[in-house]
């Protein structure tokens, strides 16, 4: 691989700089409570998620489903850590106050939310990545649902206040003064950042040699099970970090919400955005959460045209619609918006859709 | 080509969602409720109640000058995640306040999303104290779970039962709330207690049940949404448990009564009103709510296809009047003064007299015990019970 | 001991018999397409709203039939829109697809329900209550473990003695050299998507009858433990399905039993990433050697 140009990276950052300044600019323009400053905020959450299981399943070829379980584990070790202690008797009212007596800066708990969740992929990883697609998939599934029932367990209540919300935890608005959407922006941006250079380097091209063809990337020496278990961590360890700004977006948080229709969603975004495409799956996050939140509301309000109403529209047609528009896109437009090339290499013509051929 | 109705498509749902503008001298109250999942069923009761406020007081006099009223109605869908989408939809269309929800968990979630753009909001019949204790930006008018949970283990203690099995969801604060205070008040009374809980979207509660029937228990308290609930007593009556079966507000619903009707079951729940109460507002409220709800069939069918008025229309109703009143005590339409204006209102409503202490919650003091009668499809009311009387 | 278990016994085999019938349509689909077909719980469910619409129009004889029919036509329909035109795609499209259409089937149920839970009509008969021993239970346990057997049995038989059937075993031996023999394989599939749709739709009876209320999720739990029991059985095999499926029903309710109600779904997955690593073609699974 030839070094990036100079101009091309000068380039990058200002690109960069321009979407944090206009984030920023909306926000000022906008007001914090705006629905776009909202779908702003999530979008950037959702990106860093959505790239992290693209890592994964996208660059590595690993159909996992255990991104919500990681998630939930980041968001937990996040909350539970910086809950402040005055309020802690009050929201583990259950509980006595829960039996943990730290508090530790939101920094710290963001990187330590990734870290608790790649020690948990670690240990997962050790007996599920021997599996091959689609058990791998379900086992994975398997394990984000386990994690979620012994979070719920009642005796771990002094720890993660068993399956009750937790709340008054450091959240955008509290974190960063002024501006609430700069903050993920920030967060989300260094991580992908992070991920790109991963992706760019020698143990990138050795994620995507197992994608493409497993065996021969092991006869060209590539250790399959490192690798993958590298990939796994990693990936999981930005699930983490992701899981711990939704929680900060969110402003409470509960174990409940962490199902693996949360996975489904994920994974979503990351066809839609195309498999083994960074800035794909961040396009596809933006659009997505716009979609859903924002832009397809309408459809969800029963409404008149005159005396007329409009057919269809009410509750939870937004969401048919939505997934009607989704499976299309599943079916018909299977490279998604980006396939596997990235914003700064558009001129890359798509690679043809890869014919299992040899594979039965 | 593709790339063509991409484009246009982008730009036609741009453009839709720019529509409507505000018209002027309009007031927008936020209507936060489950409209389905779990809670839905009631959460469209308590809709009702707002709505028919709404229809007898469609203005407001602000500042000397006269809004219209105009509800702003989201679903929140029964669930955390879902409601705090839900919450920044309402303040980003711009609510001068927010009524709702039902179902402790999503008022809870939405808290910090009102806090956060300084709106209040009143919470109708959500009775976890962290509703209002962890936000200060949300008031109730109902009572609190401390209250209905000693209400219920003093009630059931009272009917002889000494062994009760408590049962609630998962990662619902309503019903894990409910039960948290239920145990407490029934141990201090000399009772014992099984606890025991169900993840979401349990359909068998037989082994539950018969959990419960071995360990000797000797009524059932279970707080959670009306959809478990007809689930539970139906599997309790096929597995003849004859000991009653209690629960708090959210069973007082038409789902409850459509389940135990013609099976021999002992259903009693705790609530905020009685239908049959005699006070001139009460009785007024009931016949021009019902009156109101036969005249609008999808109303009705939103009702559970009765004319059954449930507490938490009532509630509802109170609700909207208090933030009627909010809004003329701030003089203006902006979240911040109502909010300002908001604790000290004082308002007499249909469910008693209305006023806030320090943490933002009604000085209720009353709930109503109700029986479902299991021939006629209604609830009988069994006692009232206040706090002075706990006491003794 | 055994009184106090017996309920537990009872309801175990009962929803073990109801997941046994959705598991049979996992594993066929799964022993010919190599598919996890996601969205076969929520075909599931689709069955149960079938029946809480007809019967408010129809008279029970009717809709009876017609819940099953519909459910085939509604099996049928998936197969032909989502996943015929995926045929050569790689494996994780038409998964991915799988769970687009899972999504898509749930959001349609929420929408056309209001996402409201439904009550499901009393089917006469088997929604009775006896006593047996000590414990009393609805008909329907009862019968359950038996329709099913029956069921299961007819199908073998179906499979192994009729046309169809043999090609549907030639299909799943080779999908390839099937092909080349003159079998129809878009009609071999489709009736596998038919028969397991049909007995989904048996299922559904069986088990909203248990429970009555019907919810847009409702399948989606139940699909899931179906698929491992698939799994834990043997993935492809139709007698290990159905064992594996009252295996996961007793124990699980035997979990609840002991206490540990919370752990009964997490304890499904135990078992399943357990089985995974140690038997991975379960427990009568046939030797596959990947081919390269």
């Amino acid at each position: 691989m030839k070094k990036q140009p100079l101009w091309k990276t000068l380039c990058c950052v200002a690109g960069v700089a321009i979407i944090f300044f206009l984030a920023w600019l909306a926000e000022e323009t906008q007001g914090a409570s705006s629905m776009l400053v909202t779908v702003l905020k999530k979008g950037a959450v959702y990106a860093l998620i959505a790239v992290s299981m693209n890592l994964l399943n996208g660059f590595t070829g690993l159909f996992s489903l255990g991104q919500a379980g990681f998630m939930l584990v980041g968001a937990y070790t996040y909350a539970v850590l910086t809950i402040p202690l005055a309020k802690r008797q009050a929201v583990y009212q259950y509980y006595a106050g829960g039996c943990i007596t730290v508090e530790v800066n939101f920094i710290v708990a963001l990187v330590l939310a990734g870290v608790v969740a790649a020690i948990f992929a670690a240990l997962i990883g050790l007996p599920v990545l021997r599996l091959k697609s689609d058990y791998l998939a379900i086992a994975t599934l398997g394990f984000a649902e386990i994690i979620r029932a012994i979070v719920q367990w009642d005796s771990l209540g002094p720890i993660t206040n068993g399956s009750n919300l937790l709340k008054t935890y450091p959240t955008f608005k509290t974190v960063m003064s002024g501006s609430t959407v700069l903050f993920p922006f920030i967060v989300s941006g260094i991580c992908i950042g992070i991920i790109l250079l991963l992706i760019n380097s020698t143990y990138g091209r050795a994620f995507k040699a197992i994608r493409d063809d497993e065996i021969a990337a092991e006869a060209m020496g590539i250790n399959l099970f490192h690798h993958k278990q590298m990939s796994f961590v990693i990936s999981s360890f930005f699930a983490g970090v992701g899981g711990a700004l939704l929680a900060m977006y969110q402003g409470s948080l509960q174990a409940n919400a962490f199902k693996s229709s949360m996975t489904y969603e994920i994974l979503l975004i990351v066809v839609i955005g195309g498999m083994g495409s960074v800035s794909g799956s961040v396009i596809a996050s933006f659009l997505f959460i716009a979609c859903s939140e924002w832009w397809l509301r309408f459809l969800d309000n029963v409404t008149y045209i005159n005396d007329f109403q409009v057919p269809l529209l009410g509750s939870g047609f937004r969401m048919v619609v939505f997934s009607v528009v989704i499976m299309i896109v599943v079916l018909f437009f299977r490279q998604g918006l980006m396939g596997d090339r990235e914003l700064w290499n558009l001129k890359i013509p798509k690679r043809k859709a890869k014919q299992e051929v040899t594979k039965a | 080509m593709k790339k063509l109705a991409a484009l246009v498509l982008a730009i036609v749902l741009a453009l839709s969602c720019l529509t409507f503008a505000s018209a002027e001298d309009t007031v927008k109250i936020g209507v936060f409720e489950p409209s389905s999942g779990d809670n839905g069923a009631g959460g469209k009761q308590e809709v009702l109640g707002i709505e028919y406020a709404n229809s007898l007081t469609p203005t407001v006099e602000i500042g000397g000058k006269t809004y219209n009223v105009e509800l702003v109605i989201v679903d929140n869908q029964s669930a955390t995640d879902k409601a705090v989408t839900a919450a920044q939809s309402l303040v980003s269309s711009g609510v001068s306040i927010v009524l709702g929800s039902y179902g402790s968990g999503a008022s809870m979630a939405g808290g910090d999303v009102f806090a956060a753009a300084e709106v209040p909001a009143i919470g109708v019949s959500c009775t976890n104290p962290n509703v209002t204790l962890l936000c200060d930006y949300y008031w109730r008018v109902c009572f609190l779970d401390p209250f209905q949970g000693s209400v219920m283990a003093n009630f059931a203690y009272d009917k002889g039962c000494k062994k009760a099995y408590v049962l609630s969801m998962l990662g619902e604060d309503y019903g894990n709330g409910l039960a948290h205070y239920f145990v407490e008040a029934f141990k201090a009374l000399g009772g014992e207690v099984v606890e025991d809980t169900f993840p979401e979207g349990t359909s068998d509660f037989s082994a539950y049940l018969n959990n419960a029937a071995n360990a000797g228990c000797d009524v059932i308290f279970s707080p959670c949404a009306t959809t478990y609930a007809s689930l539970i007593i139906d599997q309790a009556a096929s597995q003849g448990i004859t000991f009653p079966i209690m629960a708090g507000d959210t069973w007082e619903s038409s789902v409850i009564l459509d389940a135990a009707k013609g099976k021999d079951v002992d259903v009693y729940v705790s609530t905020f009103f009685a239908e049959d109460e005699t006070n001139a507002a009460a009785v007024e409220f009931v016949s021009g709510f019902k009156a109101w709800l036969n005249a609008n069939p999808d109303k009705l069918t939103n009702n559970g296809g009765n004319d059954i008025v449930a507490a938490v229309s009532v509630l509802g109703f109170d609700a909207y009047n208090v933030a009627i009143e909010a809004l003329k005590a701030a003089g203006s339409t902006e979240p911040a003064a109502v909010a300002a204006a908001l604790p000290s209102v004082t308002y007499t409503g249909v469910t008693g007299a209305i006023s806030f202490d320090e943490n933002g919650d009604a000085n209720k003091d009353m709930a109503y015990i109700k029986k479902a009668n299991t021939e006629t499809g209604e609830f009988d009311f069994e006692k009232t019970q206040s706090v002075a009387g706990l006491a003794e | 001991m055994f009184d106090m278990l017996l309920p537990y016994l009872l309801a175990g085999i009962s929803v073990g018999g109801q997941y046994a019938l959705i598991a049979v349509g996992y594993t066929m689909v799964y022993g010919i397409l190599r598919l996890i077909n996601f969205a076969h719980g929520d075909i599931f469910t689709a069955a149960g709203f079938f029946m809480v619409y007809l019967v408010a129009a129809l008279p029970l004889s009717i809709s009876v039939p017609l819940v099953i029919i519909l459910t085939v036509i509604l099996g049928f329909l998936v197969e032909r829109v989502a996943y015929k035109p995926l045929r050569t795609a790689p494996r994780m499209s038409i998964m991915i697809s799988a769970i687009g259409t899972s999504y898509l089937l749930q959001n349609l149920m929420w929408y056309v329900t209001g996402g409201l839970a439904k009550q499901y009509p009393v089917l006469p008969w088997i929604s009775d209550t006896v006593r047996i021993g000590s414990a009393s239970t609805k008909v329907v346990t009862l019968v359950t473990p038996v329709l099913t057997v029956l069921l299961v049995i007819a199908l073998v038989m179906l499979i192994n003695h009729t046309k169809v059937g043999m090609a549907m075993r030639a299909v799943s031996k080779d999908f390839e050299t099937a092909q080349l023999m003159g079998i129809k394989i878009n009609n071999v599939i489709s009736a596998t998507f038919i028969l397991g749709s049909a007995l989904a739709a048996v299922g559904s009876m069986l088990y909203f009858t248990n429970y009555s209320t019907v919810t847009p999720t409702v399948g989606a739990m139940p699909g899931l433990k179906a698929f491992v029991a698939a799994v834990f059985g043997g993935i492809g095999s139709i007698p290990g399905a159905v064992i594996g499926a009252f295996i996961i029903g007793i124990c699980e309710n035997l979990m609840k039993a002991a206490g540990y109600t919370a752990f009964s779904d997490a304890f499904t997955f135990a078992l399943l990433i357990i089985i995974l690593i140690f038997k991975p073609n379960g427990l009568f699974g046939e030797k596959t050697a990947e081919k390269v």
